[in-house]
């Protein structure tokens, strides 16, 4: 009786590829699931027990809309401290229910009806919905294995035009684990700058990086007054159900995204607050651990997917790898399906994250050593079939 | 992280993975991780395999006891001779010397309190140097050696997320 009533924007988005396969590997018992894109960690206990304190004390108000002001502050002293980029916690940073919120609000911000906004691809689920669920046109930028899914200046002129806007950027990348370069980046802001872009950088998966130090797009030559920086807490402390996130940008930015978030969000829930301030605090230590042991999975993948015969790039950050699956001759969902009824493992499928996506799965790592050896195990008896 | 380190930080969360799989991970040949194991081994860096057991689940209740004991040290030796004698008694599972209120504190382990309760009297006590014991009975393990003893809920991520 509602469907005629529903939003054309909304009708218009296809249902999550991720969901659909969601359905399927819940009717499959003894799954080894690499489907995941959270840690498989538990938040560590000083953060969890910060929380408990906090409520013990009686924090359970609402906020300022703009967030605790004791974790603005040490949001701006960390991004101060780790990649010299200066924000003004008092009107520069805006706390959210996790980046997923803080993406919305971007693009809700900078995006009038038929604004052109270009994602790369393949690319995180969310961006495309979102921007089409804020009235604007969401254009594929497509990057590819040969550039080890990195965005090149030359793909990203091909598909600007007089109503392009805004540029989203995320790397480390979900779902490829692709990272960019200061260089890469440079040749970017170049195009971005020609073309009077404004960048959405989502840098949730900073802190894990393998190979070298992430560099936020803000950090580059005059890119901080054309860019919001994402970030949150999910990934990097393991603490993705507490749905804390954060932009940070120029004052006027943060006010709009602020003045949509006061109405649709108030503020983010002030114990997952409390513990963001504690995981800033003194989750240093965790933080590098989880990312050492992610690292030794990450390079026990890629040699066992290669032994096994599936060309992989090597990932340089987050905690995916993205395989082609083209020498098996299947598409992707075809091999995604038949792996988890076959074999019990479950993997999403390229094509969940765009079409440039086909051709390639998404495992996640953030599974231990033991589960992901014998995931590869099954992948091999699969494949040698 | 030196290759050594990242080679035991694996074994000390899971004794039981293969030399394949360690190779893989912290990128090394596979002969490489069990030569620098064996060396380890030799060096007695890595002292022993062991294995984690929660006996109670099994039924085979066992009895602990932790006993502050209070030493006369010895001149030339302090603590260290009788330690040594003490640390001898198979019934003794851990053996530290501490600050504070009394000397050495002892985990004794054995089939039943009588038997805990022996061992104290009848070998501890007695010895020479051994000026006082405060028998504490271990009444529930919650935790040993870094790993929690009971079973909290499962918990499940959800199997495939974005």
């Amino acid at each position: 009786m509602m469907r005629h009533k529903l939003a054309k924007r909304v009708q218009e988005v296809p249902p999550s590829g991720i969901r659909k396969f969601f359905d399927l590997v819940a009717d499959v018992e003894g799954v080894i699931s690499l489907g995941v894109g959270e840690p498989d960690f538990i938040t560590p206990w000083h953060i969890r027990e910060a929380c408990i304190y906090s409520l013990e004390r009686g924090y359970t108000m609402y906020t300022s809309n703009y967030g605790l002001a004791e974790l603005r502050e040490a949001i701006a002293l960390a991004t101060k401290r780790r990649y010299g980029i200066d924000y003004s916690y008092e009107d520069e940073v805006l706390i959210t229910v996790g980046v997923s919120e803080a993406f919305d609000l971007a693009i809700r911000a900078l995006v009038n009806p038929g604004d052109e906004v270009l994602i790369p691809e393949p690319t995180y689920v969310a961006y495309k919905p979102c921007t089409i669920f804020a009235g604007g046109r969401a254009v594929s930028v497509p990057t590819s294995v040969e550039e080890e899914f990195r965005l090149t200046p030359e793909q990203l002129e091909a598909r600007i035009t007089p109503r392009s806007k805004v540029l989203v950027l995320n790397y480390p990348n979900n779902p490829t684990g692709a990272t960019m370069r200061r260089r890469d980046l440079e040749a970017i802001a170049d195009v971005v700058v020609e073309h009077d872009l404004v960048v959405i950088s989502d840098e949730i998966y900073d802190r894990l990086t393998y190979e070298e130090k992430h560099v936020p797009f803000a950090s580059l030559n005059g890119m901080r007054e054309r860019c919001i920086c994402l970030n949150g807490f999910s990934k990097s402390y393991a603490m993705t159900g507490w749905r804390i996130g954060y932009a940070l940008g120029d004052a006027e930015v943060i006010e709009a995204m602020m003045k949509i978030h006061q109405y649709a969000m108030l503020c983010a829930p002030i114990m997952s607050q409390k513990a963001a301030l504690e995981a800033l605090r003194s989750g240093n230590n965790a933080v590098e651990e989880m990312r050492r042991e992610y690292n030794r999975r990450r390079r026990f993948v890629v040699k066992r997917l290669r032994e096994i015969g599936l060309e992989c790039f090597e990932p340089r950050g987050a905690f995916y790898v993205f395989p082609s699956i083209a020498s098996t001759g299947m598409g992707s969902e075809e091999f995604a399906e038949r792996l988890l009824k076959e074999q019990r493992v479950a993997v999403v499928p390229g094509t969940a994250f765009g079409e440039g996506g086909e051709g390639h799965v998404r495992m996640a790592y953030a599974a231990s050593l033991r589960d992901l050896s014998e995931a590869m195990s099954r992948l091999e008896k699969f494949l040698s079939r | 992280m030196d290759r050594r380190e990242e080679i035991l930080r694996l074994l000390e969360g899971d004794a039981r993975l293969s030399a394949g799989e360690i190779a893989r991970a912290v990128g090394l040949s596979e002969a490489e991780v069990e030569e620098t194991i064996a060396e380890l081994e030799r060096s007695g860096v890595i002292r022993k395999y062991k294995t984690v057991i929660n006996w109670e689940k099994l039924g085979k209740e066992k009895v602990a006891a932790l006993i502050d004991v209070k030493i006369t040290p010895e001149r030339e030796h302090g603590y260290d001779a009788i330690a040594e004698r003490i640390m001898r008694f198979p019934e003794v599972k851990t053996l530290y010397l501490v600050s504070g209120m009394y000397d050495l504190s002892v985990l004794v382990e054995g089939s039943s309190m009588k038997e805990v309760a022996a061992f104290v009297a009848e070998k501890l006590a007695p010895l020479p140097q051994v000026t006082s014991t405060t028998t504490h009975f271990i009444l529930k393990k919650y935790k040993e050696d870094g790993d929690m003893l009971y079973d909290g809920e499962e918990l499940r991520r959800l199997a495939v997320s974005p």
